[in-house]
């Protein structure tokens, strides 16, 4: 049985990630108005925004301690809130600057914060593998720690994504493979491309467990992540878990999603993860006082990390040359790591 | 205006050449991610889906081994598929296919077989997208045998090698720039919006374009790059410097004669590429010059993507991304 303050948590990761999309929308769409020009304003690039998926990323990073790797692909910013990725150097990363994450060079789909082993990559299912070499690496070193991929359930047609289950399942490898479903792969829903409607299937063939959670339920989240996470780190093998969750913003900034039929986005909205939450602690006797205050938390937070991301310096132009190598220098490495 | 005068935009331009080739021959179709309803993410199949329905404008699966594989499939059974690669950049997933079985087929099977596919990919950065969505690779795919490999910079060459690579018996890789593509959220420079004819033509592959004529220094470029070496050559025609254009529009096959005429008139070559320095095309065509044309050449400079990921933040984009300015510089370099 879930406690209170676990609740509490999700509650707060997940209020921190719907307020930060809905305040980078904002920034992002400076300039771009009226007419959408993606070189205009202050975010650079593309943005894919995760506001309706809030409650895969905090039901699983519940379970999860710093050592524990996450890989995230191009819609990474709740599982990196979750995961407690540096809200502020990440901000910066997103906006271009000098002290972001990955001093501007990565942007908001390669975010990396090896302090608490989160990366993230914008090549669909790409991610996945990744993070059953961490995996690997635990097993080899007999630590306890597990890996998680999170992925959209678009990536699961993706050759890595088969490839990564197989990996893992043969060595029993202490993964958890999260796949969230918006039943949007960018234009294309899910039933035209894919076989299957419950995703977790996937994970019969490959002698794993599977299992599929329903209507952005952060607590029936929690709960399922809770038998993955410790069936990893007991030994036990890889699990497969397919989270429904809605796409609220787009597949990115600008989709004017001309394909997608107006009930569908209205469901997205209606099925709210936050709310369902909320209704969830008020069961356990939280009052609204607690919720608002934990909301104006998170919303400070954010604020923060904004307006120190904006203040930030952009990176100066010579650095584009640095980096491609740890070890610039050529030749032999001297005393190098052992 | 006569309807051989319109002008479109290079996305229409591509697209009226696939309709084309599609209602000619039942035998085309066109698949890949979000060509069916969205129309391409880059306008690539804008308006197709109306007119020819989902079993010829197919929406795909995120599975590119498995559909381009299936392209190459179809083509060896005769068909024409055209199939879209969303970035150049993903490619990764997908290379087997792509290098192993559609270019190297034919050669393999003794010339017994025909992969007569069309591959079409977006390349291209300047908006921003960071190092895994805004790559060239012109000269990976180039490098690599089997391939014809093609570059529209303008609607009217996007036409027309459009219809030339549906009707190629040869695997044909069809690069299209996402800057000169027109998108309403990306604007196109000026340039690539041109008179384009109604009815169909063909521009054959391996015949580079002189987009610009001129004595003193040849500029030898493709894509995105060749408006901005006009551009740069507009520049320069004021400071009394007389630059001549070269567009290679395919790399294979590449049109080395025009490139030697060129050199050996001018005796001083700048060749620019958006992708990367080494092992590319600026050192192709600079190796090119040199083996053919040594005694004519007096200077010689490459301007292109440093060895670098492409970075995100605009000023690490736009240091490593070459603009006009460093495509002048260049010039007044073997102009001296």
């Amino acid at each position: 049985m879930i406690g209170v303050n676990k609740l509490e948590w999700m509650y707060e990761q997940m209020v921190t990630a719907r307020h930060y999309e809905e305040r980078l929308r904002e920034e992002y769409l400076e300039g771009k108005q009226p007419a959408f020009d993606i070189s205009a304003g202050p975010i650079p690039g593309e943005l894919h925004l995760a506001a309706g998926h809030e409650a895969s990323a905090a039901g699983v990073c519940a379970h999860l301690r710093d050592e524990d790797t996450v890989t995230a692909p191009h819609r990474p910013h709740h599982v990196a809130i979750a995961k407690g990725v540096d809200l502020k150097r990440m901000t910066a990363e997103i906006f271009g600057r000098k002290t972001g994450l990955s001093k501007g060079k990565g942007g908001h789909m390669h975010l990396f914060d090896p302090d608490v082993n989160f990366a993230c990559s914008g090549i669909i299912a790409q991610g996945v593998p990744p993070a059953v070499g961490a995996a690997l690496s635990a097993q080899k070193r007999n630590e306890d720690s597990v890996a998680v991929a999170f992925l959209g359930e678009g990536a699961i047609d993706q050759g890595g994504f088969f490839e990564s289950l197989n990996l893992a399942s043969v060595h029993d490898l202490p993964v958890v493979f999260v796949v969230e479903d918006n039943e949007w792969a960018i234009s294309m829903p899910k039933e035209r491309v894919t076989d299957v409607e419950n995703g977790a299937e996937r994970a019969e063939g490959h002698h794993m467990p599977g299992e599929r959670v329903d209507y952005d339920d952060a607590v029936a989240v929690y709960d399922a992540a809770e038998e993955a996470v410790m069936r990893a780190r007991d030994g036990n093998g890889p699990t497969l878990l397919e989270l429904q969750v809605h796409r609220r913003m787009g597949h990115f900034m600008g989709d004017p999603e001309g394909y997608r039929p107006d009930v569908d986005a209205e469901l997205a909205h209606e099925h709210d993860s936050i709310e369902r939450l909320e209704a969830r602690m008020r069961d356990y006797d939280v009052d609204e006082s607690e919720l608002e205050s934990i909301r104006e938390r998170a919303e400070a937070r954010v604020e923060e990390a904004i307006e120190w991301a904006k203040e930030q310096p952009e990176p100066d132009p010579e650095e584009a040359y640095e980096d491609v190598f740890s070890n610039p220098a050529s030749g032999a490495v001297e005393g190098g790591e052992r | 205006m006569a309807d051989s005068e319109r002008e479109l935009t290079m996305s229409r331009a591509m697209v009226d050449a696939i309709a084309h080739e599609m209602r000619e021959n039942e035998e085309v179709f066109y698949m890949g991610e979000d060509v069916a309803d969205y129309g391409g993410i880059f306008d690539s199949t804008q308006g197709l889906l109306e007119e020819f329905g989902r079993d010829r404008i197919m929406d795909v699966p995120i599975s590119e081994t498995g559909f381009i594989g299936a392209g190459v499939g179809a083509a060896m059974e005769g068909m024409r598929p055209i199939v879209e690669l969303m970035f150049a950049d993903f490619f990764g997933v997908a290379m087997d296919q792509i290098y192993n079985n559609m270019a190297k087929n034919t050669y393999m099977s003794g010339g017994s077989v025909e992969v007569p596919m069309v591959l079409t990919t977006a390349v291209g950065g300047t908006y921003n997208d960071a190092a895994q969505h805004s790559q060239t690779l012109y000269g990976t795919f180039a490098h690599l045998p089997g391939m014809k490999v093609v570059v529209p910079s303008t609607a009217y060459d996007a036409k027309g090698l459009m219809h030339n690579a549906v009707r190629d018996d040869d695997p044909v890789v069809y690069m299209f720039h996402k800057r000169l593509m027109g998108l309403a959220w990306m604007p196109a420079p000026a340039g690539p919006k041109t008179a384009v004819p109604d009815e169909d033509y063909v521009i054959p592959f391996g015949e580079a374009d002189v987009k610009r004529e001129g004595a003193d220094v040849t500029v030898v470029t493709l894509g995105l790059h060749v408006h901005r070496a006009l551009d740069a050559a507009e520049t320069l025609a004021d400071e009394g410097v007389d630059v001549e254009v070269v567009d290679l529009r395919t790399l294979v096959p590449l049109d080395e004669e025009t490139v030697l005429e060129s050199v050996r008139k001018t005796g001083r070559l700048v060749v620019v590429d958006e992708d990367y320095r080494s092992f590319g095309v600026t050192g192709e065509i600079t190796a090119l010059a040199a083996e053919n044309a040594l005694d004519d050449l007096a200077a010689v400079e490459r301007v292109a993507m440093p060895d670098v990921p492409i970075p995100y933040a605009r000023p690490l984009e736009e240091e490593v991304n070459p603009d006009a300015d460093a495509i002048v510089d260049a010039v007044r370099a073997v102009a001296e």
